[in-house]
C-alpha cells in the first residue's frame, strides 16, 4: 500500500471499545459497549433491527462521537488523529456511497483520487476485476442491479487498503455466486492483516467465516453461549435468554423493597460481565 | 449544593424583586417629558430590555462556541437558556417600540436600523429555537453553529441596515437623557439586569435537571 | 494549501459531472428563477412601467430563492446513498471538500444569474451593465458570500428532520445583509444618476461579510459534521 502523505505512516494492530455509549437525548442507541478486535479478525455484528449496529459502525468509523466510552485505535483516540486514522479506515454503509450518474470507473477513479492515489488507473483497473466488473467499468451505476453496486462500493470502500474495513449489510443483493466471491474476499482481508467488523442479519453465511460474534440487542451487547449447535440457534438462545434476563430484572425492580439500591451504583461496574468479547 | 444554589437564586429574585418594586416611583418622579407626554417613559422599559437582548445573544453565541469546539454539555445548556431569553426580550422590545413608534413617528412600523436589527436578531434566535425544536437528534449541535453565526452577523446587520436606511428620509430624532432621567434609567437597566440573572439561572437549572432526569432513566434502562 | 485546492478541484469536478450527466438541478432552479421574475413583474409593473429600481430587488430575490433551491438539491443528492459520509471519511482536511461542495453551487447560481439577468434587463430594460465591474463585482461576491453560508447550512442540516424547511428559516435572517448589499449596490448602479461611491461601499460591506462568514464556515465545519 503506498503511502502518498507523511500522514499516511499511522497504522494499528488492535482496535479496543471500552464501555461505548451514544444517545440522542432520551433515545439510546448504544449502551457500554466493549469489544477488542484484533489484526486478521473477521468480527460478526450480530442483532436485530434497530439493535446498533449501524451506530456502533459509525463510531468506529469517527462519524459519531460515543457520548461516553472510548475507542482507541492501536492506543490512541480519533481525536489525536484525524485525517491519518481515516486513511487506514474502510466503511461501507448500508447506502453504497457511490454516485449513480457516475461510471463504475469514474466512481472507483473518484475515491481513489481523493485517498491521493498517485496512480488511480492501476488501482481502479484492479478493483474492477475484483468486482468482476471490468467489462462494465464505462457504464453509469444507475443502471446496475443490487449486486453489482453491492460489489462496485465494496471494492470503492477497500480502494487504499485500510486496516480497519467495516461493513454494514454487506450480502444485501447478493446472488449466490458473489456471496462466494465475497467471503472469499474477507477470508483475504483477514488473511492480509486487516480487522474486519461485519453487521449482518445472514447468519447462515457468515456461519464458520466469523472468528467471533457479537451480539447487540436494544444497544447493548448480549453473551453468545459457545455451546454446539450452528450460529443462528446460537444466536437465538442468546437473545432468548436476554429477553428473560431483562424482563426477569425489570420484574425485581418494580418489587417494592426490591434490590434497585443494591445494585451496583457505579455504571460500568458490570458490564465485564456480560460481554463475551471482551477476553 | 443545591441548598446554596436554591439560597443563592432566593437572594437574586428578592434583589430583582425590590428593584422592580423601586422602580415604578423613581419612574414617577423623574421630569416628564414635554412634547412626547407619557408615552415617553416606556424608555425605562423599552432600553434596558434591548440591552438584556444583547447580553443574552453575546451569552448564547459564546456558550455555543465553547459547545462546539469543547463538546461541554453544559455550555449547550446555558446557550439554549439564554437564546429563549433572547427572544423573550426580542418580544418585548418590538412590542413596546411601536406603542413609543405610534406617537412619536405616527406609524407603527419605521424601518429605523435599531427596530430592523431587532427584527432580524428576534428572527435569527427564534429560528434558533424551531432547529431545536424540529431538527431532531443532534440538532444541538447544528443550532450552536447558528448562533454563533447570528452572534457575528450583529455587527454586519447593523452597518447594512444604517446605511441602507439613510437612503431614505430619516423621520425624528430620539430624545437624549437628560441628568435628572440618567439615575431611573441606569436603575431600570440594572432591575433588567437582576431579572435577566435570576431568569437566565432558573431556566439553565431546568436544563441541567432535564439532562439529569436523562441520564438517569438511561442509566436505569441500562441496568435493567 | 495545494492539498486543500486539489481537493476542492476533485469534489467540484465530480459534481460538475454529475450535474452535467442529469442537468436536474440546473434546469429546475433556472427555471424556478425565471419564473420567479415572472412573478414579480406582475407585482411591480404599474401601467406597462416598471416600479422605479424594482428590477434591483427582483434579480437578488429571484438569486437567492434559486439559490435556496440549489442549496437544497446539491445535499440531498450527496445524502441520497449516503456519499456524504464517504466524502467526510476521506483523509484529507474536511474544509477541502466544504470548498468544493461551495465551489460547485457557486458555479451552478452564476448560471442561474446569467439567465435572470439576460430576462430582467430584456423585460425592463435596466441597464445593468451600465457599470459592468462592479455590478459583476456585486453579484459575484454576493453568491459567494449566500452561497457560503448556504452550504454549510445546508451541510449540517443534511443530518436533521425536516431539513427541507429548515434551510430557508437559517439561511436568511443570516444572509440578510448580503441581500441588503446587494439590492442596493445594484439599484445604486442602475438608477438614472449612478452613485458608484455608494455601489463601491456595498461591495465592500459584501466582501467583509464573505471574510468573515467564510473564516467561520471553514472553522465550525468539521466540528459541525461530526454527530
Amino acid at each position: 500500500m503506498p503511502s502518498t502523505s507523511p500522514s499516511g505512516s499511522f497504522d494499528f494492530e488492535r482496535l479496543t471499545v471500552r464501555g461505548v455509549s451514544r444517545h440522542y437525548g432520551r433515545q439510546r442507541a448504544l449502551s457500554r459497549v466493549s469489544l477488542v478486535a484484533g489484526a486478521g479478525e473477521i468480527i460478526g455484528l450480530l442483532g436485530p433491527n434497530g439493535a446498533g449496529k449501524s451506530t456502533l459502525l459509525g463510531v468506529l468509523a469517527t462519524l459519531i462521537a460515543p457520548s461516553r466510552g472510548r475507542v482507541l485505535y492501536g492506543d490512541r483516540p480519533a481525536r489525536e488523529l484525524g485525517a491519518a486514522l481515516r486513511r487506514r479506515l474502510g466503511y461501507l454503509s448500508h447506502d453504497l456511497q457511490l454516485y449513480p450518474e457516475l461510471t463504475a470507473g469514474e466512481n472507483l477513479e473518484f475515491f481513489a483520487r481523493l485517498y491521493g492515489d498517485t496512480r488511480p488507473a492501476e488501482r481502479v483497473a484492479a478493483a474492477l476485476l475484483q468486482a468482476h466488473l471490468t467489462d462494465r467499468a464505462g457504464d453509469r451505476v444507475s443502471g446496475f442491479s443490487r449486486g453489482m453496486r453491492q460489489r462496485l462500493a465494496l471494492e470503492r470502500s477497500l480502494l487504499h487498503g485500510p486496516r480497519l474495513v467495516l461493513l454494514d449489510e454487506p450480502f444485501t443483493g447478493l446472488d449466490e455466486r458473489s456471496v462466494g466471491d465475497f467471503v472469499d474476499r474477507l477470508r483475504g482481508l483477514r488473511a492480509a492483516g486487516c480487522i474486519v467488523l461485519l453487521a449482518t442479519h445472514d447468519l447462515d453465511i457468515v456461519d464458520g467465516l466469523l472468528d467471533r460474534a457479537v451480539v447487540l440487542r436494544a444497544g447493548r451487547t448480549v453473551p453468545l453461549g459457545d455451546a454446539g449447535g450452528s450460529l443462528r440457534e446460537r444466536y437465538r438462545a442468546a437473545v432468548a435468554d436476554d429477553v428473560t434476563a431483562r424482563s426477569l430484572r425489570r420484574g425485581t425492580a418494580r418489587t417494592p423493597g426490591g434490590s434497585v439500591g443494591g445494585r451496583s451504583e457505579l455504571p460500568g461496574d458490570d458490564w465485564r460481565a456480560r460481554t463475551p468479547s471482551d477476553a | 449544593m443545591t441548598r446554596m444554589t436554591g439560597r443563592w437564586s432566593i437572594v437574586r429574585l428578592a434583589v430583582a424583586a425590590v428593584m422592580f418594586a423601586v422602580a415604578p416611583l423613581l419612574i414617577a418622579q423623574a421630569p416628564y417629558e414635554a412634547t412626547m407626554g407619557l408615552v415617553a417613559k416606556i424608555v425605562y422599559f423599552h432600553v434596558p430590555v434591548w440591552f438584556m437582548m444583547f447580553l443574552a445573544i453575546f451569552v448564547c453565541g459564546i456558550s455555543s462556541g465553547i459547545y462546539l469546539f469543547r463538546e461541554r454539555p453544559a455550555a449547550d445548556r446555558l446557550a439554549v437558556s439564554a437564546a429563549e431569553l433572547a427572544v423573550l426580550f426580542g418580544a418585548m422590545g418590538l412590542t413596546t417600540g411601536p406603542l413609543w413608534a405610534r406617537v412619536s413617528w405616527g406609524a407603527w412600523w419605521v424601518w429605523d436600523v435599531r427596530l430592523t436589527l431587532a427584527l432580524i436578531l428576534e428572527m435569527t434566535f427564534v429560528a434558533y429555537l424551531l432547529l431545536r425544536k424540529y431538527g431532531g437528534p443532534g440538532s444541538d449541535k447544528l443550532s450552536a453553529g447558528l448562533a454563533l453565526f447570528g452572534m457575528f452577523n450583529v455587527p454586519i446587520v447593523y452597518v447594512s441596515v444604517n446605511v441602507w436606511r439613510t437612503l431614505h428620509p430619516s423621520t425624528t430624532v430620539v430624545p437624549t437623557l437628560g441628568a435628572s432621567m440618567a439615575g431611573p434609567f441606569w436603575w431600570c437597566v440594572l432591575a433588567f439586569l437582576a431579572l435577566f440573572l435570576v431568569m437566565l439561572e432558573g431556566r439553565r437549572r431546568l436544563a441541567d435537571q432535564e439532562a439529569e432526569l436523562d441520564r438517569l432513566r438511561l442509566a436505569y434502562d441500562e441496568e435493567y | 494549501m495545494r492539498e486543500v485546492l486539489r481537493v476542492a478541484w476533485l469534489v467540484l469536478r465530480k459534481d460538475i459531472r454529475v450535474e452535467s450527466r442529469s442537468r436536474e438541478v440546473l434546469y429546475t432552479t433556472t427555471f424556478f428563477a425565471t419564473s420567479c421574475v415572472l412573478v414579480f413583474s406582475f407585482a411591480f409593473v404599474r401601467s406597462g412601467r416598471p416600479v422605479e429600481g424594482a428590477e434591483s430587488g427582483i434579480v437578488w430575490v429571484a438569486l437567492a430563492y434559486a439559490g435556496q433551491l440549489a442549496l437544497g438539491r446539491a445535499f440531498e443528492r450527496e445524502l441520497h446513498h449516503d456519499a456524504l459520509r464517504g466524502l467526510l471519511l476521506a483523509p484529507v482536511e474536511r474544509g477541502a471538500i466544504f470548498a468544493g461542495k461551495l465551489l460547485g453551487i457557486v458555479l451552478l447560481m452564476a448560471l442561474v444569474e446569467v439567465v435572470v439577468v439576460f430576462f430582467v434587463a430584456l423585460f425592463f430594460s435596466t441597464p445593468f451593465f451600465a457599470h459592468p465591474f462592479l455590478f459583476v463585482g456585486l453579484l459575484a461576491a454576493g453568491t459567494i458570500g449566500f452561497a457560503g453560508v448556504g452550504a454549510l447550512f445546508a451541510a449540517m442540516l443534511a443530518r436533521a428532520q425536516s431539513r427541507a424547511v429548515l434551510l430557508p428559516v437559517l439561511l436568511y435572517p443570516i444572509t440578510v445583509p448580503v441581500l441588503i448589499a446587494g439590492v442596493n449596490g445594484t439599484l445604486a448602479l442602475i438608477q438614472a444618476d449612478p452613485n458608484l461611491d455608494l455601489a463601491r461601499f456595498w461591495l465592500a460591506l459584501i466582501l467583509f461579510f464573505d471574510a468573515v462568514f467564510l473564516t467561520l464556515a471553514f472553522w465550525t465545519f468539521e466540528p459541525l459534521m461530526t454527530e
